[in-house]
């Protein structure tokens, strides 16, 4: 597979190391009720498609990516970076 | 039998070798296959289970038959494809899967019990009793499985691993991926073509005609010499693409040396990893064989594959050849052969009636061979033609049943093949690969002409999809005619027809499957084993296919293939793994002060990748606990040193590292004055903790921050996490720098006056009260003092740039040792640390919270932080939660250890009685026995308490008083001085 990082352009996966789901970087609130905090740290769909998922460019530029990919035919359809996703 | 003594055109050097301790001569370029067939020696193994007689099927990679080990002591492989192993002298070859000489091998007796051994034998014999299983099925069962054997031993000749990245890969080097190699190169594009074989040409001969002005077989060495002539063309002979993964991911398996005599610096195989933007797949068809009864006697082999042995080897491999075909092209390979030499007595057995001779040998027409004999070799045929039956002599039979394109490689992205009933083939599914381009026989097309231009519009395609606007050349002049045939899967007659001959598996065995429910061609292959041998079934997959959708009264299209996955032809796992075979599993991380630290002997123990001391040996001791004992003795009377480099050093900088800190740790780091360290604690976002350390506060916006060994690489990637993803809004960068300094711990009652001795401007308590920290210098160089301690003495950290670490290290503890202190290993620390009750990752495994280690005071109740909201969970903080306390033995000879699990003195030692378990354990030499740390249901509230602790595994029980996991200076006086 190859990830398109915006900064280094598409590079191999082995480079990259995967967090999880999207969901990760969406932080409830700290007064939050304990259903926001359980489904932010233990709930997830499991997708036969597209999903969004963190990956971080650790072999390479150190960035956090928001990967946007296909589970069943592996495409990668695009990457951002999360400091921009997050803004 | 050979008939030229020629090779590509030039005479060829003789190379023995030996077969079974016989020697065999060959020449320069043969296989083991084509040096035996050419020394008329036809029987190479046995057959997997019935140990039944083989010989030599094919020419290629798809060999099922002729395995054999090669090479001795470390280089030796099983299992080897005498098709594909060449010859080079003193090579030494075995057979295999024989008990005794090859040709009387004990096991046949297998052969006679085959009416017992079907399919699904094993399911049924081996059920009972159930007492049989363990003890006599499963050593009865081994004693038989398996190929070959390797040797053993570690060692042996290396492999290598490779990269290799290009615009357009072409897989095959026949006319085909010759032709649209050529394509590429001419239009300027990186080109890769990579051939399994040893020579070009694939299937192409004599058969074939002219292409262009140059005889058919001759010109894909033609076209391959002006290919390697072009600067952005790389040939890869013995290159078998073994993978396709996604996105232009190739692996391939090259035979750097293994047709070499070993040497040094050759690597036997090289496992490729390829990159390319388009591909095109020339992988063409293998021959396929037909079932018929005794079609697997030695001398038996694929029409295509004599071909191969006499034009590559001018090899002929029998005096009186037959040929069983049902289609064209076998025709015109007989007419071919029949005007060369040594092929005087030919007959060819085609069941269509209307069959045509195209050259001078006898046709049979309409006629079906159904027998055969010969018990070690291939003696005679039975053929039957309308309701009479006749006998013919005959060393060598051909089998053409039609081709099989080779369509694996499309399939390893998840598709499934496509039934073309026309062609009674799979073909590959249509975009079955992003980006691969299958052409010519793969592809179900086999004229001459057809896989020429298919050959160029793969690479046009591919050219065009990469944004290149290519010409397309005149093809030459060739053969537009792929020749009719007629399937024939089986023959209808008695006896069994082998299907699978790795496996041993009979059209019977297929049918007896469908019977007995197997009717998926999964279940089918599972109850077998068709296709399941090395050759993982690539000349017999399809027909046993064929056979099954027969038997269930459904097409073949509704029946469906098995899926094919990688790797296409064998890897060995050195060639996979190559570079990772011991150091090179993982990388060494040395610390600066690792040259003189084996100088004082002392023996090194894995942190991690990292190497540190265990203990410093002096005069006189003879264990590892009498070093240890004197060690942590000294840190506590003079003063010990240690490097402690190996822990995460990360510098955290910008206007708001205050804050950042604040949202990573549970405590408050904004508020820290700058000259000040702090201990913190991390937690994940689930409420465990992740980590601690010591962050210190070198300036108002710069910190720099230590992580525990084993954490460091977990903490940067977090830190990372959490100010790209969580917290963009806040200013603040850092850097790892472990590498960049070396740090030592210099503890104990003298450490101030050791540091003076080293420091350009002596310090006191007031510049550097416990916790202070700031700039120095030392000898001259500037570094960084930290007055923190792991062992509970005072103790400060000195950090050096790396440059200077050996050197700081060698001076520091000369005058540790005049001051009658010196080195301490891991050990001495571990104890300290334990003594004092500080945590490792051996408490902080990941499971437990803060609460659990008795630091919930440290979560800070005014700012939010990474893992708050989840560490408030009323499960998290359930008294009854195993929590960290102190152990030591009730009677003080008592013996503790690590893992041990703990119960209540009054109950039976089960699962459900389970209270905890022990994490660290270490002799004290202060208190004179054995302390532990461990986590206790209830912990601190059991304090005074006695409970059992029992090392199942060790086979130890004994009886501890739970205490506090302060052991030593519980009021902490002695390291804040």
């Amino acid at each position: 597979m190859l990830i398109p990082c915006p900064q280094c352009g598409p590079r191999d996966i082995r480079e990259f190391t995967c967090k999880g789901h999207e969901t990760y970087m969406h932080r409830p609130s700290p007064a939050a009720p304990p259903e926001a905090w359980d489904d932010h740290l233990h709930n997830r769909d499991n997708p036969a498609g597209p999903t969004r998922e963190m990956w971080h460019h650790v072999a390479g530029c150190g960035a956090w990516l928001v990967v946007e990919r296909n589970t069943v035919t592996h495409a990668v359809t695009g990457a951002m970076l999360a400091r921009e996703v997050a803004r | 039998m050979r008939v030229s003594s020629t090779w590509q055109g030039e005479s060829a050097a003789s190379v023995t070798f030996t077969f079974n301790g016989q020697r065999v001569t060959g020449r320069a370029g043969d296989t083991v296959a084509s040096a035996l067939l050419a020394n008329d020696i036809r029987l190479v193994g046995r057959s997997f289970k019935y140990h039944r007689p083989r010989g030599i099927l094919t020419a290629g990679s798809e060999e099922p038959n002729a395995l054999v080990t090669v090479g001795t002591g470390p280089d030796r492989m099983p299992n080897v494809r005498a098709t594909v192993q060449e010859i080079y002298q003193g090579l030494e070859v075995v057979s295999q899967n024989h008990i005794g000489p090859l040709h009387r091998d004990l096991m046949a007796v297998n052969d006679v019990l085959h009416p017992f051994l079907g399919a699904g034998f094993y399911y049924k014999t081996f059920m009972w009793p159930r007492s049989f299983w363990e003890r006599v099925y499963e050593p009865l069962i081994r004693r038989a499985a398996g190929l070959g054997a390797l040797s053993g031993e570690a060692g042996g000749a290396t492999s290598e691993k490779a990269y290799a990245f290009c615009d357009v890969l072409v897989i095959g080097a026949g006319i085909t991926g010759i032709m649209a190699a050529l394509t590429a190169a001419e239009a300027g594009a990186d080109v890769i073509l990579a051939e399994d074989a040893m020579v070009a040409g694939g299937q192409t001969g004599p058969q074939d005609g002219q292409i262009g002005d140059l005889a058919a077989g001759d010109w894909s060495q033609t076209r391959l010499d002006q290919l390697r002539a072009i600067p952005n063309v790389r040939v890869m002979l013995r290159t078998a693409v073994t993978g396709v993964y996604d996105d232009g991911s190739f692996a391939a398996l090259e035979r750097t040396g293994l047709h070499l005599p070993p040497g040094p610096d050759l690597p036997r195989e090289t496992f490729w990893r390829i990159r390319a933007k388009q591909a095109v797949l020339a992988t063409g068809a293998l021959e396929r064989p037909i079932a018929f009864p005794g079609n697997d006697r030695p001398g038996i082999m694929m029409t295509s594959a004599i071909a191969t042995y006499a034009e590559r080897f001018g090899v002929v491999p029998g005096r009186r050849i037959a040929v069983f075909a049902t289609c064209d092209h076998a025709h015109r390979t007989i007419a071919a052969l029949a005007r060369q030499q040594g092929f005087s007595k030919l007959t060819v057995i085609d069941p269509r009636p209307d069959a045509v001779a195209l050259g001078d040998y006898r046709l049979i027409a309409g006629a079906e061979v159904i027998g055969t004999r010969g018990r070690l070799g291939l003696r005679e045929i039975t053929i039957r033609k309308g309701g009479t039956e006749q006998r013919l002599e005959a060393d060598c039979l051909g089998l053409s049943g039609g081709w099989n394109p080779s369509v694996h490689l499309t399939c390893h992205l998840g598709a499934r093949p496509v039934w073309d009933e026309a062609r009674a083939m799979f073909l590959p599914a249509p975009g079955a690969v992003p980006g691969l381009h299958p052409a010519g026989a793969c592809n179900g097309t086999l004229s001459v002409a057809g896989c020429l231009r298919e050959g160029q519009a793969a690479a046009l395609t591919a050219l065009r999809a990469m944004g290149r606007k290519p010409r397309a050349p005149a093809l030459p002049d060739a053969s537009d005619d792929p020749g009719r045939g007629r399937t024939l899967w089986a023959v209808a007659a008695k006896g069994r027809a082998w299907l699978d001959f790795a496996n041993d598996v009979t059209t019977k065995d297929v049918k007896q499957a469908a019977q007995e429910g197997f009717t998926s061609v999964e279940h089918m292959k599972r109850y077998t084993t068709q296709g399941m041998a090395p050759d993982q079934g690539k000349s017999s997959n399809i027909g046993a296919l064929a056979i099954l959708a027969d038997a269930t009264g459904r097409t073949i299209s509704t029946t469906g293939t098995t899926t094919f996955r990688p790797p296409f032809v064998p890897v060995t796992l050195k060639a996979m793994g190559a570079g990772a075979e011991g150091k090179g599993f993982a990388p060494e991380r040395l610390t600066t002060s690792h040259a003189a630290t084996l100088a004082r002997g002392a023996p090194m123990i894995e942190a991690g990748l990292w190497y540190r001391p265990s203990y410093f040996p002096a005069k006189g001791e003879t264990t590892w606990q009498q070093s240890c004992d004197r060690e942590v003795r000294m840190v506590r009377a003079t003063v010990g040193v240690v490097d402690v480099s190996t822990l995460g050093k990360i510098e955290i900088m910008g206007q708001d590292a205050g804050a950042f800190l604040d949202f990573l740790y549970t405590n408050t780091f904004s508020t820290l004055p700058v000259g000040r360290a702090r201990y913190g604690l991390m937690l994940r976002e689930d409420g465990h903790v992740m980590d601690d350390g010591t962050s210190a506060r070198l300036a108002p916006e710069h910190f720099v921050m230590t992580t525990t060994t084993a954490a460091a690489g977990q903490v940067m990637a977090h830190m990372e996490f959490t100010a790209q993803a969580l917290r963009p809004d806040l200013d603040v960068r850092f850097l790892s720098v472990t590498e960049q300094w070396a740090q030592f711990s210099v503890a104990g009652p003298l450490s101030r006056e050791l540091m003076n001795s080293v420091l350009d401007d002596p310090i006191d308590d007031t510049a550097f009260p416990f916790m202070g920290c700031g700039a120095v210098k030392v000898h001259g160089i500037p570094a960084r003092l930290f007055r923190i301690s792991f062992s509970g003495e005072r103790a400060y950290e000195i950090a050096v740039p790396a440059r200077y670490g050996d050197a700081l290290y060698r001076d520091l503890v000369a005058r540790a040792e005049v001051l009658g202190g010196g080195a301490y290993g891991m050990e001495a620390l571990n104890v300290l640390r334990l003594e004092k009750g500080f945590i490792t990752h051996a408490e902080i495994h990941g499971r437990v919270t803060a609460f659990d280690i008795g630091m919930q005071g440290m979560l800070s109740g005014k700012k939010d932080f990474i893992g708050k909201a989840a560490a408030g969970r009323p499960g998290l903080l359930d008294p009854a939660r195993e929590r960290l306390v102190g152990l030591k033995p009730v009677d003080p000879d008592g013996v503790l250890t690590a893992g041990a699990r703990l119960f209540k003195p009054e109950d039976p030692p089960e699962a459900r009685n389970d209270q905890g378990y022990v994490t660290s354990v270490g002799q004290s030499p202060n208190l004179g026995h054995m302390i532990a740390l461990a986590f206790l249901r209830h912990g601190p509230e059991r304090e005074g308490h006695e409970i059992m602790m029992i090392d199942a595994l060790r086979g130890i029980r004994t009886k501890v008083e739970v205490v506090p996991p302060v052991f030593f200076d519980r009021e902490g006086g002695r390291a804040r001085g």
